[in-house]
């Protein structure tokens, strides 16, 4: 190998608010790095080759497929997943319609789905039931048929609607 | 004290409510503990070398190469593992004629599908590991493979396994009537060709396991994403040299399971082969590439149906020639058999009639095996019968609501059994078929479905009914020979502040088992939900039992739940009438305090009875019973399965310039008798569906004539995603089982048992007047167009 | 599966990036929203690269406006394509194409010249770039090259970019008054590649139709589009049909493919003669 190319990154970055220095095999995906190396095991490695969204993770501020990210490539990123956003509260209430409304069987998906869902939740507006499913069309689900997801997420965005909240 | 569900107004009314799952507020957290979540010391991973080829030679293998990557540890051969554990034969003695030769955990001397395991990597990451595997060097000698289900018992075809002389693995008919003399009077005789694709489970957690051997205590460790931990225990013990007793298996969080995870799976008794050799945790995770070539398969069935009906639409007899082939053996131990013997079981099923011929014919081929998958079988069934219904239907002239309530089995009409010999206890098809009519206004979507058609706009509605097998006795699997169980039991007991834990031996898998267990003891104890912690998942810690399986969790594991929490109910209440100087039956346990039976006054809290019992019980009279820990098994008896029935619609729109199929809308009505928590119930009803839907629009596996799976990634292997999936109405109609006191039936696979023929005759009813008809799934929108006969080439 | 990767470096500017990949040996891969390449790797269907990330490179991102031509940087992300008001006015092909592409956590991290570089044959932006006549600009050792789209795509996910080189822009020329750019395609489930695909731009100068999932690369489609500049739809179809060669999968055969192309330019006709856009 060239001396330019390296096999161990060292990669500084804050995951769910905190900083983290790391040395992380130059192929280690985000994920990987989340799961093995800080134990942050919310975001699940499921397909890893990009279909099936369980690995879905906030980086700077974009939901994106944590499979289909190096972590070497995290230098500098700002990382939520799962439990910081359930530490910080911002998840609290689509995670109370989920639990509501059992948008969730297994669990395996959810910490995806709940990432892919808030980004939607962001934008301004009410989305449409078809809006939602578009949206989520890329988190797989084996257990729940989809619906009961679409129906927490579209109930949480009308309660924020209701109060006020984007 | 007999339980009064009916009355809503009854004290500590959980059962037949709504209440949250106690394990969801952790899961919506990332709080999930599944296998691969869990590291220990010392622990390796383990990654299987598999064969390329559907069928070779294993003449030679060369490991050097992959030892000397970095982290690289040891590399097994089938011949190593076999020193520590012995083959096993996927048979059982009530599937009379069903043969299987000897699986190794890892193939010996001869690979017989694409994907079987063939040497195992064992390194200190997975990357190395995998990297490893890559350079192991098999010398294969490829040798004929079987491939094609319709030809396998041909002379000209090899013989897959010649020790079993040809390549019939089960065959099976049963006859009921005089079918030629029903035939050759029929008013009208349909005869169609079904075929249903082959697909798999693909659940979101790959197949996952742990496995600690403790060689200073002779004992065994697995942390499994399994449905049934003690048959796991059974077979563990048995083809690895120890007692039942020295294995313990865990089953923690498991990240969807259908079926694909209540099997026996070579590489995963490999992986705990591999720790006993090397007494150190190993650590299996199938990778999703892999998943597809080595979870069983299932559905791959083409399936020769005919129906005779009189001129007012009575249905006369149905006759069925049913094939499936099921790889290379049969899986171990619920064998690859009861697929296509419950395609003879369940056909013509929800019918009245009198004149019945099904045969299953059931070959080996060199793919994947195939073995139960959620509704083992009865997709494959409702299909064929719905389908041929909806076409006879069409050939009278007649409504698809009309033909189905001139045959259904009335209401009034149970016990009854079927010509295929299943005897229902009580169902309630045009109950719930009137129901379903109500609920999707059948006369205003005909309505509809005509003004889209003066549009240019093509719908279809498909109407299919179904049964479904529940809460299986000793006589699915125990009577075979097998060691699955097919009781189950809990353990209730109350702890000095008054709380209460209850160990199952049937297990979560998501559907909700861990809430409608604490529903039933808190109801069954007097305390609220939230006073209940369950323990399920750990053959150490829970009863003996059979698992989460065939729609039994709710049925089997809840009444067992039930007489236990009545139980101990009674044993508190015994200490209580000691401790207030008054008869028992005159006090009862309302939200977790002892009241008086007549008024409800509270008496004593059950934290101050703890008290008592576990740090005063000197102040007891001397010889009172205080055994505040009460089990009890439960086992059906009565009946050797609690059918269930149901009905399902679909309103679809079909593209026929392109042939793509759009689902509008979906309905199901069904009656898995006492509805113990409605919203789990319905969301085992909706994600069923959902399953079914995959198999009628999407799921497929492809392969090519040598045994080569064409489409084993997510990328081509298409489920259901959210996109496209409707939003669906479901309701119920309750006929509690009478064998139970609970009254429950499972619920878990009535989505899936009539959702593929539901959305079929859909599309069939949007076809017809082009004259067009598909009857082989998935309904790709290639196959659409050539339906309509729009696609020559 | 996990990826086997040689090494990785992350280049800081272009002059640093082309180094890095004159330095590899040819076995340099440019790593820009990595959405196919890490998935590929993942599957171990290429290991051992040396990775050159471009992502941090700011020469490589926005999109201007220059005279009568758009210049979208190589790293603008699938999802500002979508958003992007000049794209939005001057390449509506694009904003349309990125409904149709994957899915939303794929878009946000997937980038216009990754996609293009890919080529892969059912992917959309290959086939709008050639759609629109765009210019796909590249630099390497050699400096700077602008290649005609219709001269970049080769074959299967083969383009005419030198080891050593690296997509950085891709630019166009504005939509024409009155010019119509649609794009219609069928795949099985939302954010599938495409059983088939097309492109059609009609402007002053005649119609333009590029074809997605039917054919090796995307590629110009003259007898159809003489068919459509004469207004002979039925005509457009027939030379469709006949003039591409579509791959048998287990999704559909090429003869499905073939009917479905031509249903798909008479709904992209329908749509040139409907409302203004």
């Amino acid at each position: 190998m060239t001396a330019v190319f390296s096999d161990r990154i060292d990669i500084a970055l804050r995951v769910n608010g905190e900083e983290v220095e790391a040395r992380v095999p130059a192929g280690r995906h985000l994920v990987d790095f989340l799961r093995l190396d800080l134990g942050l095991t919310g975001a699940h490695a499921s397909c890893e080759h990009g279909v099936c969204g369980a690995c879905t993770v906030k980086v700077d501020g974009q939901a994106i497929r944590g499979c289909l990210m190096l972590a070497a490539q995290a230098d500098g990123a700002d990382v939520w997943t799962v439990e910081g956003l359930s530490d910080t509260g911002d998840l609290s209430d689509l995670q109370a319609a989920f639990v509501a409304r059992n948008a969730l069987q297994c669990g395996f998906c959810t910490p995806g789905m709940l990432v892919a869902a808030q980004e939607l939740l962001a934008q301004p507006g009410i989305p449409s039931r078809h809006a939602i499913r578009e949206h989520l069309s890329g988190n797989y689900c084996r257990c729940t048929g989809y619906e009961a997801i679409v129906d927490a997420i579209e109930s949480t965005a009308q309660a924020r609607a209701d109060r006020g909240v984007a | 004290m007999t339980m009064r569900f009916g009355n809503p107004d009854r004290p500590n009314s959980y059962i037949g409510k709504t209440v949250p799952r106690p394990n969801a507020g952790r899961l919506v957290q990332g709080r999930g503990r599944y296998v691969d979540d869990i590291v220990l010391p010392r622990m390796v991973h383990v990654v299987f070398v598999r064969s390329p080829y559907a069928h070779a030679k294993i003449k030679g293998i060369d490991a050097s190469e992959a030892l000397a990557v970095k982290g690289v540890l040891r590399v097994f051969t089938g011949a190593d593992i076999a020193t520590v554990c012995t083959p096993w034969v996927g048979v059982l003695a009530h599937l009379k004629g069903l043969k299987s030769p000897p699986e190794y955990a890892i193939a010996v001397d001869r690979a017989a599908w694409v994907g079987e395991p063939v040497a195992a990597v064992v390194a200190s990451t997975r990357l190395a590991a995998e990297e490893a595997a890559a350079l192991v060097d098999v010398d294969y000698d490829p040798l004929p493979e079987v491939t094609d289900m319709m030809t396998a018992l041909d002379d000209a075809t090899p013989v897959l396994h010649p020790d079993m002389g040809d390549n019939l693995a089960f065959e099976r008919t049963h006859v009921e009537g005089d079918i030629d003399a029903a035939f050759a009077s029929a008013h009208k005789v349909i005869e169609a060709h079904f075929k249903t694709g082959r697909h798999t489970g693909v659940t979101l957690e790959p197949r996952s396991i742990l496995v600690d051997w403790n060689p200073g205590e002779g004992h065994m460790t697995a942390w499994h994403a399994t449905q049934a931990p003690h048959m796991v225990q059974v077979v563990l013990a048995e083809h690895l040299g120890m007692p039942e007793s020295r294995v313990r298996v865990i089953c923690g969080d498991v990240g969807g399971s259908y079926g694909i995870k209540v099997h026996i799976y070579p590489d995963e008794v490999a992986t705990a082969a591999i720790a006993k050799i090397m007494a150190r945790p190993v650590k299996f995770i199938a990778d999703r590439l892999e998943s597809f070539t080595t979870d069983i398969h299932a559905r791959d069935h083409e399936i020769w149906g005919r129906i005779a009906v009189a001129e007012d639409g009575e249905i006369l007899a149905f006759d069925i020639d049913d094939w499936t082939a099921i790889g290379a053996y049969s899986v171990y131990p619920r064998t690859s058999a009861i697929e296509g013997n419950q395609v003879v079981n369940l056909c013509g099923g929800p019918y009245d009639f009198k004149n019945y011929r099904a045969k299953t014919t059931v070959v080996f081929q060199n793919k994947t095996p195939t073995s139960q998958y959620r509704a083992v079988g009865h997709p494959i069934a409702v299909t064929v019968t719905e389908g041929l219904v909806d076409m006879a239907a069409a050939a009278l002239d007649m409504d698809p609501v009309a033909i189905r309530h001139r045959n259904l089995f009335a209401d009034d009409a149970y016990p009854a059994t079927s010509p295929a010999k299943m005897r229902f206890e009580g169902l309630s098809h045009h109950a719930s078929l009137t129901k379903l009519v109500d609920l999707m206004d059948y006369d205003a979507l005909r309505a509809d479905q005509a003004a889209a058609k003066a549009r240019g706009v093509v719908r279809g509605i498909g109407i299919a009914s179904f049964i479904e097998l529940t809460n299986p006795s000793p006589m699915m699997y125990g009577i075979g020979g097998a060691r699955i169980s097919a009781q189950d039991g809990c353990t209730v007991r109350m702890d000095p502040d008054g709380s209460i834990v209850a160990a199952s031996s049937v297990t979560e898998q998501g559907q909700g088992t861990e809430a409608m267990l604490s529903q039933i003891v808190a109801e069954g104890v007097g305390v609220l939900p939230t006073q209940v912690r369950i323990v399920t998942g750990d053959t150490q810690s829970t009863p003996y039992g059979g698992g989460t399986w065939a729609s039994r969790g709710a049925g089997i594991g809840g009444e067992a739940a039930l007489q236990a929490a009545k139980a101990l109910r009674n044993a508190i209440l015994e200490v209580a009438g000691a401790m207030l100087q008054c008869p028992p039956d005159t006090l009862d346990i309302r939200d977790g305090a002892v009241v008086n039976m007549s008024d409800g006054a509270d008496r004593m809290p059950l934290s101050e009875l703890g008290r008592i019992v576990y740090f005063r019980g000197d102040t007891l009279p001397k010889g009172l019973p205080r055994e505040l820990v009460q089990t009890r098994h439960y086992t059906p008896a009565d009946y050797p399965f609690a059918f269930t029935n149901g009905v399902q619609a679909s309103y679809v729109e079909v593209d026929t310039d392109t042939g793509h199929v759009k689902l509008l809308k979906h309905w199901c009505v069904e009656d898995c008798g006492r509805v113990i928590n409605p919203q789990l119930v319905d969301e085992q009803i909706r994600g069923g569906i959902v399953q079914g839907l995959g198999a009628a629009l999407f799921e497929e596996l492809h392969y090519d004539a040598e045994g080569q799976l064409l489409n084993g990634s997510m990328a081509d292997y298409l489920v259901p995603m959210a996109g496209e999936m409707p939003d669906m109405i479901i309701a119920h109609v309750e006929t509690p089982t009478l064998e139970s006191e609970l009254g429950a039936k499972g619920a878990g696979e009535a989505g899936t048992a009539g959702a593929a023929a539901a959305v079929m005759n859909a599309i069939n009813d949007a076809l017809r007047p082009f004259g067009g008809e598909v009857t082989a799934m998935p309904f790709t929108p290639e196959r659409v167009l050539r339906g309509l006969g729009k696609l020559q080439d | 599966m996990k990826a086997s990767v040689g090494g990785y470096a992350r280049a800081t500017d272009l002059r640093h990036a082309l180094d890095l990949l004159a330095q590899s040996d040819g076995m340099g891969r440019v790593l820009a929203g990595g959405q196919s390449l890490i998935a590929a790797m993942n599957m171990r269907l290429s290991t051992g690269d040396l990775l050159v990330d471009i992502n941090q490179i700011a020469a490589l991102k926005g999109v201007t406006l220059d005279g009568d031509r758009l210049r979208i940087g190589a790293l603008t992300r699938h999802a500002e394509v979508a958003t992007d008001p000049l794209i939005a006015r001057h390449a509506p092909l694009l904003r349309r194409a990125t409904d149709l592409i994957a899915h939303a956590a794929i878009r946000n991290r997937g980038t216009i010249g990754g996609a293009i570089a890919h080529a892969d044959p059912a992917a959309e932006f290959p086939a709008c770039a050639l759609a629109l006549d765009a210019t796909i600009h590249v630099d390497g050792p050699d400096g700077p090259r602008d290649i005609p789209a219709a001269d970049f795509f080769e074959g299967l996910f083969e383009t005419t970019i030198q080891d050593g080189e690296i997509l950085t822009a891709i630019s166009l020329p504005i939509a024409e008054d009155g010019e119509w750019q649609v794009i219609h395609e069928l795949a099985r489930r939302s954010g599938d590649y495409a059983l088939a695909g097309l492109c059609v731009v009609r402007r002053k100068a005649g119609h333009r139709i590029v074809c997605i999932s039917v054919g090796s690369h995307p590629e110009l489609v003259p007898d159809a589009m003489a068919r459509m500049d004469a207004g002979d739809i039925d005509g457009a179809v027939v030379a469709l049909r006949a003039a591409i060669d579509p791959p048998s999968d287990t999704q559909a055969s090429a003869a499905y493919r073939r009917h479905l192309i031509g249903v798909l330019l008479q709904r992209a006709a329908a749509d040139l003669n409907g409302e203004p856009q």
